[in-house]
């Protein structure tokens, strides 16, 4: 069973009214603030009232009144939608938004269609393996640290401690420099790659190994003793009942820090990696094209992280499969 | 308040004394901190005896019986178990583990496993049983408990009551010679306990050693050999249960049993 926060259903009869009529008189108000008259709406109405009155405050009103309405109609109909198919049609129509206000940017797109293959072939790919790699170590130096935090061996306490409070405490941008440029002061001349794979990997492995540790101290005392009462070792019990039931709590923010560091790995650009970021950046400072690169390299970024997404939803629903019922 | 229909072999202390002893605990102590939980507790249980420890709470008689398989450790005195004494030595306690059962008052079942799994899970991985002996032998069990049929469902789809009888069969599925229970019937609605009493019932009348931490005294009268009266960390009286319940010799035994029968 779901839960949510409120128990109305706006989907028919008077909250429905007035559940459109507030999402309306809300878009007016955005509408008249923001001077929407001299924009899109404002070209549509222009047959009914003259550029005159329509630069006026005459104008601004009556712009964001069609506006205001146009919104309370489209709320109106939305919402005698079945749950599942309004969320959807939301969804899509803002995404749609986003890209027409890209759309509106007045791009070259003969450019963006020359530059898109080497963005994906070369930008994307790299961005892809640097973030697969980082994901693959961060989890195992999440497990590390979140194992050596409650080992109750005072020495491996020590050590996970300090390794999450210093990799936590030192921006990631930093800990780049120090290891692309600090290393090789001690004779470790170290690749680009490597040097992003290592920075993002132990930052973000020391964000895990707290969202670890609290996953694994939320099961409740009662299941260790149960397991040592049947004589299971503690590794077994760690393995078979304990972090099978932490993984419903840990699989949510851990999605969260994989679709983060998929976006924070953009920084690795400033050690000459050639990711997403690297590759939009050079060739559009090159042809004076900066905005059409940096949008695509957004939608990029974004449809990564819609599949990061959905694999977390597929996580989620196997690992709460016992206690959906 | 539950009618069983249980015969009860009434074996006098002298009897049991000549069999061998299961449990000797000799001056132990504990303390929680700067609490002293346990103090200065001698008992011996003998093989087959069924033992039921009761008193109010806090009165360390959980603590006691966690003593027993190492869940809580005793600071001084010594605890042998079958002869093994419980040091902390990781192999005596494993060895100690593997002899003894425990049935916990929240049932603690492994809740993202199935009935089955929550069974084969310790004898494969402990007893190294294969996949098909264990469920063999976990739906043996299971239907001594009375409910093979649930072997497929979640802990969290099964009454109170079910879940307990289903800890009880997963504790005997590593076949243990002694069970120790943790008010096993406190935390079931009152139309539930009968049905894990009656469990408990049949286990006992195949000899197996039990000691069980109770308020239910119908229980201890009918089932017990001794019935064990502790208060503030120290045992006050024992005695077999007609005895305990018709001439209870302590003060504090007395407005005890005043309190838990008297209602």
């Amino acid at each position: 069973m779901k839960t949510s926060i409120f128990t109305t259903s706006f989907q028919r009869g008077k909250p429905r009214l007035k559940a459109a009529l507030v999402f309306g008189a809300i878009a007016f108000v955005i509408a008249f603030a923001a001077a929407v008259n001299t924009g899109i709406v404002g070209e549509l109405l222009r047959p009914a009232m003259s550029e005159a009155v329509l630069v006026g405050l005459w104008g601004r009103f009556a712009v964001a009144l069609v506006v205001g309405i146009l919104c309370f109609g489209g709320c109106y109909g939305l919402l005698g939608l079945p749950h599942r198919v309004q969320s959807w049609s939301v969804w899509a129509g803002l995404a749609l938004s986003a890209l027409l206000l890209f759309y509106s940017f007045d791009l070259s797109y003969e450019f963006i269609e020359r530059k898109l293959p080497f963005l994906l072939t070369q930008g994307a790919f790299t961005t892809i393996y640097v973030s697969a790699i980082s994901i693959v170590l961060a989890f195992t130096f999440a497990m590390l640290g979140a194992t050596a935090k409650l080992s109750g061996i005072a020495i491996l306490e020590g050590v996970g401690a300090f390794y999450t409070s210093y990799f936590r405490g030192v921006p990631l941008l930093v800990q780049l420099f120090l290891i692309y440029l600090g290393l090789p002061q001690i004779g470790l001349v170290i690749d680009p790659v490597p040097a992003a794979i290592a920075a993002l990997s132990l930052v973000y492995g020391a964000y895990m190994t707290e969202i670890f540790r609290s996953g694994i101290q939320s099961i409740p005392r009662g299941q260790w003793e149960a397991a040592d009462a049947l004589g299971l070792q503690r590794m077994v019990t760690f393995k078979k009942v304990i972090l099978p039931q932490a993984m419903r709590v840990i699989v949510p923010p851990t999605g969260n820090q994989f679709i983060s560091m998929l976006k924070d790995s953009s920084l690795v650009s400033v050690v000459g990696v050639w990711d997403i970021m690297f590759i939009a950046r050079t060739q559009g400072r090159a042809d004076f094209k900066i905005l059409e690169m940096l949008i695509t390299a957004s939608i990029i970024y974004w449809l990564l992280s819609v599949v990061l997404e959905m694999v977390q939803h597929r996580i989620e629903a196997h690992y709460s499969k016992s206690v959906a019922r | 308040m539950t009618t069983m229909k249980v015969e009860h072999r009434d074996r006098p202390p002298g009897a049991a004394e000549a069999q061998q002893i299961a449990i000797q605990l000799v001056g132990v102590n504990k303390w929680f901190d700067d609490y002293h939980v346990l103090k200065d507790i001698d008992l011996s249980v003998y093989q087959g005896e069924r033992i039921v420890i009761c008193g109010p709470s806090g009165s360390g008689k959980s603590t006691l019986i966690r003593c027993i398989n190492r869940l809580e450790e005793h600071q001084r005195g010594s605890i042998f178990v079958e002869g093994t004494e419980l040091t902390s030595g990781l192999d005596n306690i494993h060895k100690v583990r593997s002899e003894v059962g425990m049935c916990f008052q929240h049932f603690n079942l492994f809740p993202h496993l199935t009935i089955l799994e929550n069974c084969t899970l310790a004898p494969m991985s402990v007893r190294s049983l294969s996949k098909q002996d264990a469920e063999q032998m976990a739906m043996r069990y299971l239907e001594k408990v009375k409910i093979p049929d649930q072997a497929n469902k979640y802990p969290a789809q099964l009454s109170g009551g079910q879940q307990q009888r289903v800890a009880i069969a997963r504790s005997l599925c590593m076949e243990p010679r002694i069970m120790l229970f943790d008010e096993p019937t406190s935390a079931l609605d009152p139309e539930m306990i009968k049905e894990v009493l009656d469990t408990m019932v049949e286990l006992a009348d195949e000899g197996m050693t039990m000691l069980c931490v109770t308020h239910e005294m119908g229980f201890a009268r009918r089932v017990a050999d001794r019935v064990i009266f502790m208060d503030e960390g120290q045992i006050i009286e024992e005695n077999a249960p007609a005895e305990f319940f018709d001439n209870p010799q302590n003060s504090r035994t007395r407005l005890f049993l005043s309190q838990v029968l008297g209602h």
